[in-house]
C-alpha cells in the first residue's frame, strides 16, 4: 500500500517536472470582440510557428476585457473604445494601449424597390438616428441622392441592443458631426437611444435591417463583406464620397500619425484627407507596463513585434486594415518600455 | 441491532438536512452578493431606481421602470395566452385522449420544453417577427387607433416576445397540469358519474379537486417567462419603453442583463445591471410568495369531504 503511494507521488512529480522543463508558456487574455477574427488567426499562427506558446483569448466584451486586466485576471486586455483616465487610474498599475488593426463601421439600409446606392452624410445620419427625419423621402436624403426615386417609407432605426464597441465608434462619429447628438447622447458603448429598435450583435442588427423593409442600421464592414449585404459611402471632412474599403480606412488611419497622443487614445472618425473614410477606428490591446509575471512578458511583447510586422499582412484578407507604418514604429518604441524582467 | 439503526437514521437526516440548508444559504448568499454590488446605486438612487424612466449609461442616469414593466407586461400576457392552450392540452391528454396518441402527444410538448431559447430565437426572427408585422399592417385603420395597437409596424415589439414567451410556456405549464390530473383519485370522477354527472361535469370535479396544482403549474410557466432571455431579447426590439402597446418595441429586465453586462465598464452602469438582477430576484420572490399565499388559502378553503367537492361542481 505505502510503495504503491510512493510510486503514485513520484509519477506526478515526474510528470509536473516534465511540464516545467517544457517551458510551456499559456497566456490568457480577454476583450473586444470586433477583433476577434484577426486575432484568433494571429495567435493561431503564431503558435504553428512557436509550438511552445499558447495564447488564449475569450472575446466577452470590451468591458470585460477593462475588468479583467483591471482585476488581473487576464495578462492582457482588448478594447475597441480606449480607456478612459478614471479606468486608467482606478487599475493597480499603468497600462498601455497598443492598436492593433483598424475597422469601419457602415451605414446599412433596407427600402423597398431602391436599387441605386444611396449616399449619406455625417449629420444626415445624425437626424436619423437622432429620431427627426423620419421618412425616406425627406429633402435631406433627396438632397444627397439627386436621381433617386424614394419612397415615403417611415425610416426604421436600427441599433445595437448590447454594449458594442461598434456602437461606440458610431456614436463617436455622430458627435463629432453633429452638436445635437453630442449634448442629448454622448458617446458610449451603450447610449440612450432616442429612436429606433435594437438588435443583438452584428447579426441581430442586419436581420432586423433585411426583414424590415425601410430601415437603417450600422454594422462592422467585415461583417457586411463577408454576408454581402449592401452599404453606402458616407461624406467626409473633405466632402467626397467614400465607401468602406481597407484603403479607405487606412487613409484615415495615416492622417492620424502625425497627432498621434503619446498614449494612443486616438479617435479617427472624421478624419481629413479626401480619400480618408470617416467612421473608422482603431482597436487596441491593452497590456500593463510592469507585468507581475516576466516570463509571460517576454513571450507577449516577442509576439506583439511579429503582430505589429508580419502579422499586419494578415489584416486585409479579414477585412481589417493594416496600421500605416508610422503607427507601427511609433508602437515599437513603447514595447520596448514593457518590463520583461 | 437498534442502536446501529437509529444512528445510520441520525447521520442520514443529518446529511439530507445539509442538503437542505444549502439551498437556503445559496439563496442566502445571493441575495447577499446582489445586494452588496449594488449598493452604489442603492445609495445613489434609492426607490427612484423603481420608478424612474430614463436608462442613459453614458450620463449615470438609471431608472428600471421600464424593464420592470416590460418583464411584467410579456409575462403576463404569455401566460394569458399559454395557460388555456396548456390546460386543453393537459385535460385532452389526462382524461379524453386514445390511449394510442397519448405517448406521442406526451413526447411532443415534452419536446418543445427541450428546445433550447436560441433556436426559439432564431425561428421568432425569420419566422414569426415577419409573420406579425404581416398581421399588424393588415389591421384596420380602426383598431389601429386603440393605445394598444398604436404606433408603427414592424413585427419586433411586445406582440412578437408575447407570444414566443407563450410557446416557451406551455409545454412546462401543461405537463404540471396533466400529472396533477392524473393524480386525482378516480373516486372523484367515479362520484361524479354516480350522482348523474355527465364527461364535462366529471372533468370539472376533477379539475376543482386538483386547482391547486393547476395554479402551481401556471405559477412555474410564470416563473419561466419572467427570467426567459434570449428568445425574447431577439423579438422584442429592445428599447426601454413604458406603453400598454404591443406593437411598441420594450425591453425586459433578463434583455438589458445580458446585453450590457459584457461592456459594462463603468463602475456605477455595472452597480446598476447587478441591482437589475436584484429586482427580478425581488419580484420573482414575490411572484412565489403571492402564489403560495394564493394556493394555501385555495387548499384552506377546501376541506369539505370529497364529495361535496364533486356535487358542488356538478351543480354548477
Amino acid at each position: 500500500m505505502k510503495s504503491k503511494l510512493l510510486v503514485t507521488t513520484g509519477c506526478v512529480v515526474a510528470l509536473v517536472a516534465g511540464t516545467a522543463a517544457q517551458q510551456r508558456a499559456l497566456i490568457n487574455g480577454a476583450g473586444a470582440t470586433f477583433p476577434n477574427p484577426i486575432y484568433s488567426k494571429w495567435f493561431d499562427e503564431y503558435h504553428k510557428m512557436h509550438p511552445d506558446v499558447a495564447i488564449n483569448y475569450q472575446s466577452v466584451g470590451s468591458g470585460a476585457g477593462i475588468r479583467q486586466i483591471t482585476s488581473q485576471t487576464v495578462f492582457f486586455g482588448a478594447t475597441d473604445g480606449p480607456m478612459t483616465s478614471e479606468q486608467l487610474l482606478a487599475a493597480p498599475g499603468k497600462i498601455f494601449h497598443f492598436p492593433t488593426v483598424l475597422g469601419a463601421v457602415v451605414p446599412v439600409y433596407n427600402i423597398p424597390n431602391v436599387r441605386a446606392e444611396l449616399k449619406f452624410s455625417g449629420p444626415l445620419l445624425a437626424d436619423i438616428f437622432l429620431g427627426k427625419v423620419t421618412k425616406w423621402n425627406d429633402p435631406a436624403i433627396a438632397k444627397l441622392n439627386a436621381g433617386a426615386t424614394l419612397p415615403a417609407t417611415d425610416i426604421t432605426v436600427v441599433h445595437r441592443s448590447d454594449g458594442s464597441g461598434t456602437t461606440y465608434i458610431w456614436v463617436d462619429y455622430l458627435a463629432k458631426v453633429s452638436p445635437e447628438w453630442k449634448n442629448k447622447v454622448g458617446v458610449g458603448q451603450s447610449p440612450n437611444w432616442p429612436a429606433g429598435i435594437g438588435g443583438k450583435g452584428n447579426e441581430g442588427v442586419s436581420g432586423l435591417v433585411t426583414q424590415t423593409p425601410g430601415a437603417i442600421g450600422y454594422v462592422e464592414l467585415i461583417y457586411a463583406l463577408q454576408n454581402k449585404i449592401s452599404y453606402g459611402p458616407v461624406q467626409n471632412m473633405a466632402g467626397e464620397f467614400v465607401k468602406a474599403t481597407v484603403e479607405s480606412v487606412t487613409a484615415a488611419a495615416a492622417e492620424a500619425v502625425a497627432k498621434m497622443p503619446p498614449d494612443f487614445r486616438v479617435s479617427i472618425t472624421n478624419a481629413p484627407g479626401k480619400s480618408a473614410y470617416p467612421i473608422s477606428s482603431f482597436t487596441w490591446l491593452l497590456l500593463y507596463e510592469n507585468p507581475k509575471d516576466k516570463a509571460q512578458s517576454k513571450v507577449m511583447v516577442d509576439f506583439m513585434k511579429w503582430a505589429l510586422g508580419d502579422g499586419q499582412k494578415l489584416a486585409a484578407g479579414l477585412g481589417y486594415a493594416p496600421l500605416p507604418d508610422g503607427v507601427v514604429k511609433l508602437e515599437l518604441a513603447q514595447l520596448a518600455k514593457v518590463k520583461v524582467s | 441491532m437498534p442502536q446501529t439503526r437509529t444512528s445510520g437514521d441520525l447521520g442520514f437526516r443529518i446529511g439530507t438536512g445539509l442538503f437542505g440548508f444549502v439551498v437556503i444559504a445559496i439563496v442566502g448568499m445571493i441575495a447577499f452578493e446582489l445586494t452588496r454590488q449594488s449598493l452604489p446605486t442603492i445609495q445613489k438612487f434609492g426607490l427612484n431606481f423603481w420608478r424612474t424612466q430614463t436608462w442613459d449609461p453614458i450620463a449615470g442616469q438609471f431608472g428600471a421602470l421600464p424593464f420592470i414593466w416590460g418583464t411584467l407586461y410579456s409575462s403576463i400576457l404569455a401566460l394569458a395566452i399559454a395557460a388555456p392552450i396548456a390546460l386543453g392540452i393537459a385535460v385532452f391528454i389526462a382524461e379524453l385522449c386514445p390511449g394510442r396518441i397519448q405517448r406521442p402527444l406526451v413526447f411532443l410538448t415534452e419536446l418543445l420544453a427541450a428546445i433550447p431559447s436560441i433556436v426559439y430565437g432564431l425561428w421568432g426572427v425569420f419566422v414569426l417577427v415577419p409573420a406579425v408585422r404581416a398581421l399588424e399592417t393588415s389591421m384596420p385603420e380602426v383598431l389601429r387607433r386603440l393605445p394598444i395597437f398604436s404606433g408603427p409596424a414592424r413585427g419586433v415589439g411586445m406582440l412578437s416576445a408575447a407570444l414566443i414567451l407563450a410557446i416557451m410556456v406551455v409545454p412546462f405549464t401543461s405537463s404540471v397540469a396533466r400529472e396533477v390530473l392524473k393524480s386525482v383519485p378516480n373516486t372523484q370522477r367515479e362520484g361524479a358519474y354516480a350522482l348523474g354527472a355527465t364527461r364535462l361535469e366529471a372533468i370539472r370535479a376533477a379539475l376543482f379537486y386538483a386547482r391547486t396544482g393547476i395554479l402551481g403549474a401556471v405559477m412555474l410557466g410564470f416563473g419561466r417567462a419572467l427570467g426567459e432571455t434570449m428568445a425574447v431579447t431577439m423579438v422584442i426590439g429592445n428599447d426601454p419603453n413604458v406603453t400598454a402597446s404591443l406593437f411598441a418595441p420594450q425591453y425586459t429586465m433578463a434583455a438589458v442583463l445580458a446585453n450590457e453586462f459584457s461592456e459594462a465598464a463603468d463602475p456605477l452602469h455595472l452597480s446598476a445591471l447587478v441591482e437589475i438582477g436584484l429586482v427580478l430576484f425581488t419580484i420573482t420572490l414575490i411572484v412565489n410568495l403571492l402564489s403560495r399565499l394564493l394556493i394555501w388559502s385555495m387548499a384552506r378553503s377546501a376541506r369539505g369531504p370529497a364529495v361535496a367537492t364533486a356535487t358542488q361542481a356538478a351543480a354548477a
